[in-house]
Protein backbone atom coordinates (compact mmCIF):
# COMPACT_ATOMS: atom_id res chain seq x y z
CA UNK A 1 0.00 0.00 0.00
CA UNK A 2 1.35 3.48 -0.84
CA UNK A 3 2.38 5.70 2.03
CA UNK A 4 3.15 9.38 2.46
CA UNK A 5 5.62 10.75 4.97
CA UNK A 6 4.64 13.85 6.90
CA UNK A 7 6.62 15.20 9.86
CA UNK A 8 8.63 12.00 10.15
CA UNK A 9 5.53 9.77 10.33
CA UNK A 10 4.17 7.45 7.62
CA UNK A 11 0.53 7.45 6.59
CA UNK A 12 -1.12 4.83 4.38
CA UNK A 13 -3.08 5.94 1.32
CA UNK A 14 -4.96 4.12 -1.42
CA UNK A 15 -3.79 4.06 -5.04
CA UNK A 16 -5.44 7.40 -5.70
CA UNK A 17 -3.84 9.06 -2.68
CA UNK A 18 -6.82 9.05 -0.31
CA UNK A 19 -5.84 8.58 3.32
CA UNK A 20 -6.73 5.09 4.57
CA UNK A 21 -7.19 5.90 8.23
CA UNK A 22 -9.36 8.96 8.70
CA UNK A 23 -8.45 9.08 12.39
CA UNK A 24 -4.77 9.72 11.59
CA UNK A 25 -5.55 13.02 9.88
CA UNK A 26 -4.24 16.31 11.23
CA UNK A 27 -3.79 19.74 9.67
CA UNK A 28 -0.20 18.98 8.79
CA UNK A 29 -1.30 15.94 6.80
CA UNK A 30 -4.06 18.03 5.20
CA UNK A 31 -1.52 20.67 4.20
CA UNK A 32 0.75 17.98 2.70
CA UNK A 33 -2.14 16.46 0.69
CA UNK A 34 -3.04 19.98 -0.51
CA UNK A 35 0.49 20.48 -1.86
CA UNK A 36 0.21 17.15 -3.70
CA UNK A 37 -3.08 18.41 -5.20
CA UNK A 38 -1.41 21.74 -6.07
CA UNK A 39 -4.00 23.61 -4.02
CA UNK A 40 -2.82 26.67 -2.13
CA UNK A 41 -4.76 26.56 1.11
CA UNK A 42 -6.48 29.72 2.36
CA UNK A 43 -8.94 30.12 5.26
CA UNK A 44 -11.75 29.59 2.70
CA UNK A 45 -10.21 26.27 1.69
CA UNK A 46 -9.87 25.17 5.31
CA UNK A 47 -13.46 26.17 5.94
CA UNK A 48 -14.63 23.69 3.30
CA UNK A 49 -12.20 20.99 4.44
CA UNK A 50 -13.33 21.36 8.03
CA UNK A 51 -16.95 21.33 6.92
CA UNK A 52 -16.35 18.03 5.11
CA UNK A 53 -14.74 16.53 8.20
CA UNK A 54 -17.69 17.58 10.30
CA UNK A 55 -20.12 16.18 7.73
CA UNK A 56 -18.24 12.89 7.69
CA UNK A 57 -18.16 12.77 11.45
CA UNK A 58 -21.93 13.27 11.56
CA UNK A 59 -22.97 10.95 8.74
CA UNK A 60 -20.04 8.59 8.06
CA UNK A 61 -20.00 9.38 4.34
CA UNK A 62 -18.47 12.00 2.11
CA UNK A 63 -21.35 13.95 0.57
CA UNK A 64 -22.15 13.96 -3.12
CA UNK A 65 -21.31 17.34 -4.67
CA UNK A 66 -24.96 18.40 -4.96
CA UNK A 67 -25.49 17.60 -1.30
CA UNK A 68 -22.26 19.35 -0.31
CA UNK A 69 -23.15 22.61 -2.05
CA UNK A 70 -26.60 22.62 -0.48
CA UNK A 71 -25.27 21.90 3.00
CA UNK A 72 -22.50 24.50 2.70
CA UNK A 73 -25.02 27.10 1.56
CA UNK A 74 -27.06 26.36 4.64
CA UNK A 75 -24.13 26.48 7.04
CA UNK A 76 -21.76 29.07 5.55
CA UNK A 77 -24.09 31.27 3.52
CA UNK A 78 -25.74 31.19 0.11
CA UNK A 79 -22.80 32.91 -1.62
CA UNK A 80 -20.70 29.84 -0.82
CA UNK A 81 -23.38 27.24 -1.48
CA UNK A 82 -22.79 26.79 -5.18
CA UNK A 83 -20.51 24.67 -7.26
CA UNK A 84 -18.86 27.71 -8.87
CA UNK A 85 -17.47 28.81 -5.51
CA UNK A 86 -16.28 25.32 -4.66
CA UNK A 87 -14.70 24.73 -8.05
CA UNK A 88 -12.83 28.03 -7.75
CA UNK A 89 -11.32 26.77 -4.52
CA UNK A 90 -10.77 23.21 -5.78
CA UNK A 91 -10.46 23.39 -9.58
CA UNK A 92 -10.16 19.63 -10.09
CA UNK A 93 -13.40 18.96 -8.24
CA UNK A 94 -14.36 19.60 -4.63
CA UNK A 95 -15.29 15.96 -4.16
CA UNK A 96 -11.95 14.73 -5.40
CA UNK A 97 -9.64 17.39 -3.99
CA UNK A 98 -11.33 18.69 -0.85
CA UNK A 99 -12.24 15.19 0.34
CA UNK A 100 -8.71 14.00 -0.25
CA UNK A 101 -7.24 16.95 1.65
CA UNK A 102 -9.76 16.36 4.45
CA UNK A 103 -8.59 12.76 4.72
CA UNK A 104 -11.96 11.34 3.68
CA UNK A 105 -12.61 8.42 1.35
CA UNK A 106 -13.72 9.21 -2.18
CA UNK A 107 -17.44 10.10 -2.14
CA UNK A 108 -20.03 7.55 -3.26
CA UNK A 109 -21.42 8.36 -6.66
CA UNK A 110 -19.19 11.37 -7.10
CA UNK A 111 -18.73 12.93 -10.50
CA UNK B 1 -48.41 -6.67 -7.95
CA UNK B 2 -46.63 -10.01 -8.23
CA UNK B 3 -44.85 -11.24 -5.11
CA UNK B 4 -42.23 -13.95 -5.53
CA UNK B 5 -40.94 -16.13 -2.69
CA UNK B 6 -38.12 -18.63 -3.21
CA UNK B 7 -37.16 -19.90 0.24
CA UNK B 8 -38.62 -22.76 2.28
CA UNK B 9 -40.99 -21.59 5.02
CA UNK B 10 -39.06 -23.94 7.31
CA UNK B 11 -35.82 -22.07 6.64
CA UNK B 12 -36.89 -18.49 7.34
CA UNK B 13 -39.88 -16.22 7.90
CA UNK B 14 -40.02 -14.72 4.42
CA UNK B 15 -43.24 -16.46 3.42
CA UNK B 16 -44.92 -15.23 6.61
CA UNK B 17 -43.81 -11.69 5.87
CA UNK B 18 -45.01 -11.89 2.30
CA UNK B 19 -48.41 -13.27 3.34
CA UNK B 20 -48.74 -10.64 6.06
CA UNK B 21 -48.09 -7.78 3.64
CA UNK B 22 -49.49 -9.07 0.37
CA UNK B 23 -52.06 -11.60 1.57
CA UNK B 24 -54.91 -9.15 1.60
CA UNK B 25 -53.74 -6.71 -1.05
CA UNK B 26 -55.83 -5.66 -4.01
CA UNK B 27 -54.66 -7.23 -7.27
CA UNK B 28 -51.85 -9.16 -5.64
CA UNK B 29 -50.53 -12.54 -6.74
CA UNK B 30 -48.01 -14.74 -4.99
CA UNK B 31 -45.68 -17.08 -6.85
CA UNK B 32 -43.81 -19.79 -4.98
CA UNK B 33 -40.55 -20.89 -6.60
CA UNK B 34 -37.55 -23.01 -5.68
CA UNK B 35 -37.71 -24.18 -2.03
CA UNK B 36 -40.79 -22.06 -1.37
CA UNK B 37 -42.85 -24.70 -3.21
CA UNK B 38 -42.76 -26.81 -0.04
CA UNK B 39 -45.28 -24.30 1.33
CA UNK B 40 -47.65 -25.42 -1.43
CA UNK B 41 -47.81 -29.00 -0.20
CA UNK B 42 -50.81 -30.55 1.57
CA UNK B 43 -50.35 -31.18 5.26
CA UNK B 44 -47.42 -28.83 5.75
CA UNK B 45 -47.84 -26.55 8.74
CA UNK B 46 -48.25 -23.48 6.51
CA UNK B 47 -51.24 -24.91 4.65
CA UNK B 48 -53.85 -22.98 6.60
CA UNK B 49 -51.99 -19.70 6.13
CA UNK B 50 -51.79 -20.28 2.38
CA UNK B 51 -55.46 -21.24 2.19
CA UNK B 52 -56.43 -18.18 4.21
CA UNK B 53 -55.05 -15.80 1.58
CA UNK B 54 -56.27 -17.77 -1.42
CA UNK B 55 -59.72 -16.20 -1.27
CA UNK B 56 -58.24 -12.77 -1.72
CA UNK B 57 -55.10 -13.21 -3.82
CA UNK B 58 -54.02 -15.70 -6.45
CA UNK B 59 -51.36 -18.20 -5.43
CA UNK B 60 -49.12 -19.88 -8.00
CA UNK B 61 -46.27 -22.37 -7.80
CA UNK B 62 -43.58 -23.00 -10.38
CA UNK B 63 -44.23 -26.50 -11.71
CA UNK B 64 -40.64 -27.44 -12.61
CA UNK B 65 -39.63 -26.68 -9.00
CA UNK B 66 -42.64 -28.57 -7.62
CA UNK B 67 -41.86 -31.61 -9.73
CA UNK B 68 -38.13 -31.50 -9.05
CA UNK B 69 -38.85 -31.74 -5.34
CA UNK B 70 -41.40 -34.56 -5.68
CA UNK B 71 -44.27 -32.39 -4.51
CA UNK B 72 -46.42 -32.85 -7.63
CA UNK B 73 -49.00 -35.16 -6.04
CA UNK B 74 -49.37 -33.18 -2.84
CA UNK B 75 -50.15 -29.69 -4.08
CA UNK B 76 -52.85 -27.87 -2.14
CA UNK B 77 -56.01 -27.56 -4.24
CA UNK B 78 -56.50 -24.15 -5.75
CA UNK B 79 -52.82 -23.33 -6.14
CA UNK B 80 -52.22 -22.76 -9.83
CA UNK B 81 -49.23 -24.29 -11.56
CA UNK B 82 -47.15 -22.30 -14.03
CA UNK B 83 -44.21 -23.33 -16.18
CA UNK B 84 -41.38 -20.97 -17.11
CA UNK B 85 -43.48 -19.38 -19.85
CA UNK B 86 -46.27 -18.86 -17.35
CA UNK B 87 -43.78 -17.26 -14.96
CA UNK B 88 -42.86 -14.75 -17.66
CA UNK B 89 -46.55 -14.12 -18.39
CA UNK B 90 -47.20 -13.40 -14.69
CA UNK B 91 -44.37 -10.87 -14.57
CA UNK B 92 -45.66 -9.23 -17.73
CA UNK B 93 -49.31 -9.18 -16.59
CA UNK B 94 -48.59 -7.39 -13.32
CA UNK B 95 -47.64 -3.72 -13.08
CA UNK B 96 -44.62 -4.54 -10.91
CA UNK B 97 -43.10 -7.31 -8.86
CA UNK B 98 -41.22 -7.84 -5.64
CA UNK B 99 -38.85 -10.72 -4.97
CA UNK B 100 -38.90 -11.41 -1.26
CA UNK B 101 -35.29 -12.23 -0.44
CA UNK C 1 -24.88 -3.76 -27.14
CA UNK C 2 -27.87 -1.53 -26.46
CA UNK C 3 -30.12 -4.50 -25.86
CA UNK C 4 -27.60 -6.10 -23.52
CA UNK C 5 -27.32 -2.94 -21.47
CA UNK C 6 -31.05 -2.76 -21.04
CA UNK C 7 -31.15 -6.35 -19.91
CA UNK C 8 -28.30 -5.83 -17.44
CA UNK C 9 -30.14 -2.97 -15.75
CA UNK C 10 -33.43 -4.86 -15.55
CA UNK C 11 -34.93 -3.10 -18.52
CA UNK C 12 -34.21 0.33 -17.11
CA UNK C 13 -32.41 2.56 -19.54
CA UNK C 14 -31.27 5.37 -17.28
CA UNK C 15 -29.98 7.64 -20.03
CA UNK C 16 -33.22 7.56 -21.97
CA UNK C 17 -35.25 8.16 -18.83
CA UNK C 18 -33.15 11.14 -17.97
CA UNK C 19 -33.30 12.55 -21.46
CA UNK C 20 -37.08 12.35 -21.52
CA UNK C 21 -37.35 13.62 -17.95
CA UNK C 22 -39.47 10.67 -16.82
CA UNK C 23 -39.44 10.25 -13.05
CA UNK C 24 -40.14 6.74 -11.85
CA UNK C 25 -41.08 5.57 -8.41
CA UNK C 26 -38.34 3.40 -6.94
CA UNK C 27 -38.75 1.57 -3.66
CA UNK C 28 -35.88 -0.12 -1.87
CA UNK C 29 -37.16 -2.80 0.48
CA UNK C 30 -34.95 -3.53 3.48
CA UNK C 31 -35.65 -6.75 5.34
CA UNK C 32 -32.27 -7.71 6.83
CA UNK C 33 -30.48 -6.69 10.03
CA UNK C 34 -27.42 -4.50 9.50
CA UNK C 35 -24.22 -6.37 10.42
CA UNK C 36 -24.88 -10.10 10.03
CA UNK C 37 -24.98 -9.82 6.25
CA UNK C 38 -23.92 -7.22 3.69
CA UNK C 39 -27.47 -6.55 2.40
CA UNK C 40 -28.21 -3.45 4.50
CA UNK C 41 -24.99 -1.65 3.63
CA UNK C 42 -25.28 -2.55 -0.04
CA UNK C 43 -28.84 -1.25 -0.10
CA UNK C 44 -27.78 2.00 1.51
CA UNK C 45 -25.03 2.52 -1.07
CA UNK C 46 -27.42 1.86 -3.93
CA UNK C 47 -29.91 4.29 -2.41
CA UNK C 48 -27.26 7.02 -2.14
CA UNK C 49 -26.25 6.50 -5.75
CA UNK C 50 -29.88 6.45 -6.88
CA UNK C 51 -30.24 9.99 -5.50
CA UNK C 52 -28.06 11.24 -8.38
CA UNK C 53 -30.71 10.16 -10.92
CA UNK C 54 -33.44 12.49 -9.62
CA UNK C 55 -35.99 9.73 -9.30
CA UNK C 56 -38.81 9.36 -6.78
CA UNK C 57 -37.03 7.17 -4.22
CA UNK C 58 -38.48 5.61 -1.11
CA UNK C 59 -37.19 3.12 1.44
CA UNK C 60 -39.28 0.49 3.19
CA UNK C 61 -38.17 -1.22 6.38
CA UNK C 62 -39.79 -4.54 7.26
CA UNK C 63 -38.88 -7.52 9.41
CA UNK C 64 -35.27 -7.39 10.65
CA UNK C 65 -34.74 -4.42 8.33
CA UNK C 66 -36.11 -2.19 11.09
CA UNK C 67 -32.96 -2.96 13.09
CA UNK C 68 -30.99 -0.98 10.50
CA UNK C 69 -32.38 2.29 11.83
CA UNK C 70 -32.48 1.58 15.53
CA UNK C 71 -30.82 4.10 17.84
CA UNK C 72 -27.71 3.33 19.85
CA UNK C 73 -25.62 1.24 17.44
CA UNK C 74 -21.98 1.01 18.57
CA UNK C 75 -19.85 -1.20 16.35
CA UNK C 76 -16.35 -0.40 17.54
CA UNK C 77 -15.89 -3.71 19.31
CA UNK C 78 -16.87 -5.79 16.26
CA UNK C 79 -14.55 -3.67 14.09
CA UNK C 80 -17.21 -2.95 11.48
CA UNK C 81 -18.15 0.52 10.30
CA UNK C 82 -21.27 1.86 12.01
CA UNK C 83 -23.25 3.09 9.03
CA UNK C 84 -26.40 3.93 10.96
CA UNK C 85 -25.60 7.70 11.02
CA UNK C 86 -25.74 7.66 7.23
CA UNK C 87 -29.52 7.14 7.28
CA UNK C 88 -29.73 10.60 8.81
CA UNK C 89 -27.90 11.99 5.75
CA UNK C 90 -30.66 10.79 3.41
CA UNK C 91 -32.72 13.91 4.02
CA UNK C 92 -29.88 15.99 2.57
CA UNK C 93 -30.02 13.75 -0.50
CA UNK C 94 -33.75 14.59 -0.81
CA UNK C 95 -34.70 11.07 0.14
CA UNK C 96 -37.40 11.67 2.68
CA UNK C 97 -39.82 8.82 2.15
CA UNK C 98 -38.94 6.25 4.78
CA UNK C 99 -41.69 3.74 5.50
CA UNK C 100 -41.71 1.30 8.39
CA UNK C 101 -44.16 -1.53 8.84
CA UNK C 102 -45.83 -1.37 12.25
CA UNK C 103 -46.21 -5.13 12.59
CA UNK C 104 -42.42 -5.56 12.25
CA UNK C 105 -41.84 -3.01 15.02
CA UNK C 106 -44.48 -4.65 17.23
CA UNK C 107 -42.99 -8.13 16.79
CA UNK C 108 -39.65 -6.78 18.00
CA UNK C 109 -40.94 -4.72 20.91
CA UNK C 110 -39.97 -1.48 19.19
CA UNK C 111 -41.72 1.83 18.61
CA UNK C 112 -41.08 4.82 16.37
CA UNK C 113 -39.19 6.46 19.26
CA UNK C 114 -36.53 3.76 19.04
CA UNK C 115 -35.62 4.82 15.49
CA UNK C 116 -32.89 7.29 14.59
CA UNK C 117 -34.67 8.90 11.63
CA UNK C 118 -38.12 10.33 11.04
CA UNK C 119 -40.25 7.67 9.41
CA UNK C 120 -43.81 7.04 8.44
CA UNK C 121 -45.11 4.00 10.32
CA UNK C 122 -47.81 2.09 8.50
CA UNK C 123 -49.77 -1.15 8.64
CA UNK C 124 -49.00 -4.20 6.49
CA UNK C 125 -51.97 -3.35 4.28
CA UNK C 126 -50.78 0.23 3.78
CA UNK C 127 -47.30 -1.06 3.03
CA UNK C 128 -48.70 -3.43 0.40
CA UNK C 129 -50.51 -0.53 -1.22
CA UNK C 130 -47.37 1.60 -1.16
CA UNK C 131 -45.40 -1.23 -2.82
CA UNK C 132 -48.00 -1.82 -5.49
CA UNK C 133 -47.88 1.85 -6.50
CA UNK C 134 -44.17 1.67 -7.37
CA UNK C 135 -42.71 1.40 -10.84
CA UNK C 136 -39.70 -0.52 -9.56
CA UNK C 137 -39.27 -2.45 -6.30
CA UNK C 138 -35.77 -3.55 -5.39
CA UNK C 139 -35.35 -5.98 -2.50
CA UNK C 140 -32.46 -6.35 -0.13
Amino acid sequence: MPTIEVGGKNYETDEEGYLINLGEWNEEVGAYLAIEEKVEMTPSHWEVVNFLREYYNDYQIAPAIRVLTKAIGKKLGAEKGNSKYLYELFPYGPAKQACKIAGLPKPTGCI
Amino acid sequence: MLHIVNKSPFENQTLDSCLRVAGNAEGAAILLTEDAVFAASKGNSNESKIKAVMGKVKVYALWPDVEARGMQDRVIEGIKMVDYGGFVDLVAEHSNCQSWL
Amino acid sequence: MGAEMTEATGGIDFEDEEASGVVKKFMFVNRKAPYGTIYALEALEVVLISAAFDQDVSLAFLDDGVYQIIKGQHTKAIDVKNFSPTYRALEGYDIEKLYVEKESLDQRGLTEDDLLVDVQVMSSAEMAKMMSEQDIVISF
